[in-house]
């Protein structure tokens, strides 16, 4: 028992350094889009007037956040919203909604 | 296999644990199962809960749901119900969804948590066990603060409305018996309360109604707060404009008691006030399960939680989101941040059922839209994220704001809103 706990132990610290390698929860990505849901449909994939995000271009995802936070393109909502997440967290959530099936 | 449950129990298998051993590991409750998740409460917040951990785990972890109704009717949109141009019906959605997932939806009531044991014992008299227990019990009412209305009769006759479903029909049903020239009174207690705006909108939609079928009828709104608790330059400007001569607001009116057969409201310092349909809203605190499983920790009123995970601060496996807690600085209690509450919690359970650390940096938004009209909407939108120096969620500096004037275009994003987060909670 003892050493199924050593092994345990020795485990979790090898998850912890890899989690800490990658800089974050390796499930940042999914608990990020999760934030965008609730409008935008689970996994990106919306019912109604709100666009669909899942299998969405990266690079367009990407474009279209930093326009909404500079202000460029306009809103209702958006402009207001993309201006509380990081450019760190706009390319996260980005990368995850790209790699959705539309 | 699906690609989320193998993930999940890869996770596991990191952390030491195997599915294989957890037949004979007494820690681990579900047969079968990579745990035994119970939710008790099904609507913003533990119906989402509910959904994302079986979703996130493939099925790996077993998740029941205690709930009471026999389906989900929404609050948000529910004011529309009030003045006329939508039904019940319109904003009721079917438990199926989350039964398809394989969720066990319990129709049923959860009478008492035993947190040593890791127990629920149901209304039915079934006992169900958990790994980690999900509390979304939303509001009780502080009826010791309207003493006239601690009985069934008054509250039959003064109704609040503020959980939809059968009361928000039967408002409906006194504000079409009213005669035209009447005076329907909306009684607000002091913040914090669910849906800040809500009250407002409410007395929106009763205007709109009144304007076109009863023109003679007037709305009065009794604050219990110093000023509008949220929206005010919006809600302001539609009472002034769009609905000028109907309705009418008085701050600083804190309810003191009710005389339900004269429909008279009594306050703090304002003189009584006499309706033809009174509508109050009770001070309110945490569902009563959260007292009985020794949650509640702030005011004898609300549940605090840890904000990484949504764990109560006191009683360990035992995880409180939505309404019920005690919100952190500008967060609104609303059914979207339950729903977010939710997720973060869904995710925070998983991770300790795995053994990994929790998510260091959760981040959260709120939006909510309120009808004017049955088609103009205004909204206020704000972000969220954990300050580690704090340890609490504060607005994200610079972002939010509210809709620079009533418009339609927001009426068609509101409506896709309420679909999207019914089908993110419930499917």
């Amino acid at each position: 028992m003892r050493r199924f706990k050593m092994l345990t132990s020795a485990l979790l610290v090898i998850n912890a350094g890899l989690v800490a390698a990658q800089g974050a929860d390796h499930h940042l990505g999914r608990s990020l889009a999760a934030s965008c849901a609730n409008c935008h449909g689970t996994n990106g994939a919306s019912q109604g007037a709100v666009p669909s995000l899942a299998g969405a271009a990266k690079a367009d995802l990407v474009a279209k956040m930093q326009e909404f936070k500079s202000g460029k393109r306009p809103g209702t909502i958006m402009p207001q919203l993309a201006k509380g997440y990081s450019d760190e967290q706009i390319e996260t959530v980005a990368v995850w909604f790209a790699a959705q099936k539309p | 296999m699906s690609m989320q449950r193998r993930e999940f129990l890869k996770a596991l298998g990191a952390a030491g644990i195997t599915t294989s051993a957890l037949g004979g590991c007494a820690a681990m409750r579900g047969a079968g199962h990579a745990g035994q998740v119970v939710v008790i409460g099904g609507g913003y917040g533990g119906a989402t809960a509910a959904k994302y951990i079986a979703m996130w785990s493939g099925g790996a972890v077993a998740v029941t749901l205690v709930e009471p109704n026999a389906a989900f009717v929404s609050c948000p949109m529910s004011n529309l119900v009030l003045g006329g141009s939508k039904q019940i019906a319109d904003v009721t959605v079917s438990y199926d969804g989350l039964t398809k997932r394989g969720i066990k939806v319990l129709r049923d009531t959860a009478t008492a948590v035993d947190a040593d044991k890791r127990t629920v014992r149901l209304a039915s008299g079934q006992t169900l066990s958990y790994d980690r227990l999900i509390l979304s019990p939303g509001i009780d009412f502080l009826y010791n603060q309207v003493p006239a209305l601690n009985n069934d009769g008054a509250q039959a006759r003064v109704l609040h409305a503020w959980k939809a479903g059968p009361q928000t029909v039967a408002l409906r049903q006194q504000l079409e018996a009213m005669h035209d020239g009447g005076v329907y009174a909306i009684s607000i207690p002091r913040a914090p309360y669910r849906c800040p705006p809500g009250p407002y909108e409410r007395a929106c939609q009763v205007a709109w109604y009144f304007k076109r079928a009863k023109p003679k009828s007037k709305v009065l709104i009794l604050d219990g707060n110093e000023d509008v608790t949220s929206k005010k330059g919006l809600f302001t400007k539609a009472w002034n404009e769009e609905y000028k001569g109907i309705v009418e607001y008085r701050p600083n009116h804190v309810l003191t008691d009710v005389d339900a057969p004269t429909l008279t409201a009594k306050f703090e310092t304002a003189g009584d006030v006499k309706a033809d349909v009174l509508n109050v809203i009770p001070p309110h605190r945490a569902g009563a399960i959260a007292a009985q499983a020794g949650v509640i920790t702030a005011n004898n009123r609300w549940c605090e939680v840890d904000f990484l995970s949504f764990e109560s601060i006191k009683v360990k496996n035992i995880y409180v989101v939505g309404d019920s807690i005690q919100i952190a600085p500008a967060m609104p209690k609303s059914g979207h941040m339950a729903n977010q509450h939710g997720k973060v919690a869904a995710a925070a359970v998983l991770a300790s059922l795995a053994e990994q650390p929790v998510n260091p940096t959760p981040i959260l938004n709120n939006t909510c839209y309120s009808f004017i009209t049955d088609r103009d909407v205004v909204h206020v939108a704000s972000v969220h994220h954990y300050d580690r120096d704090k340890k609490t969620l504060v607005t994200v500096a610079g972002s939010g704001g509210l809709s620079p004037a009533m418009n339609p275009l927001e009426g068609e994003y509101a409506w896709a809103w309420a679909r999207n987060i019914w089908a993110d909670a419930l499917t």
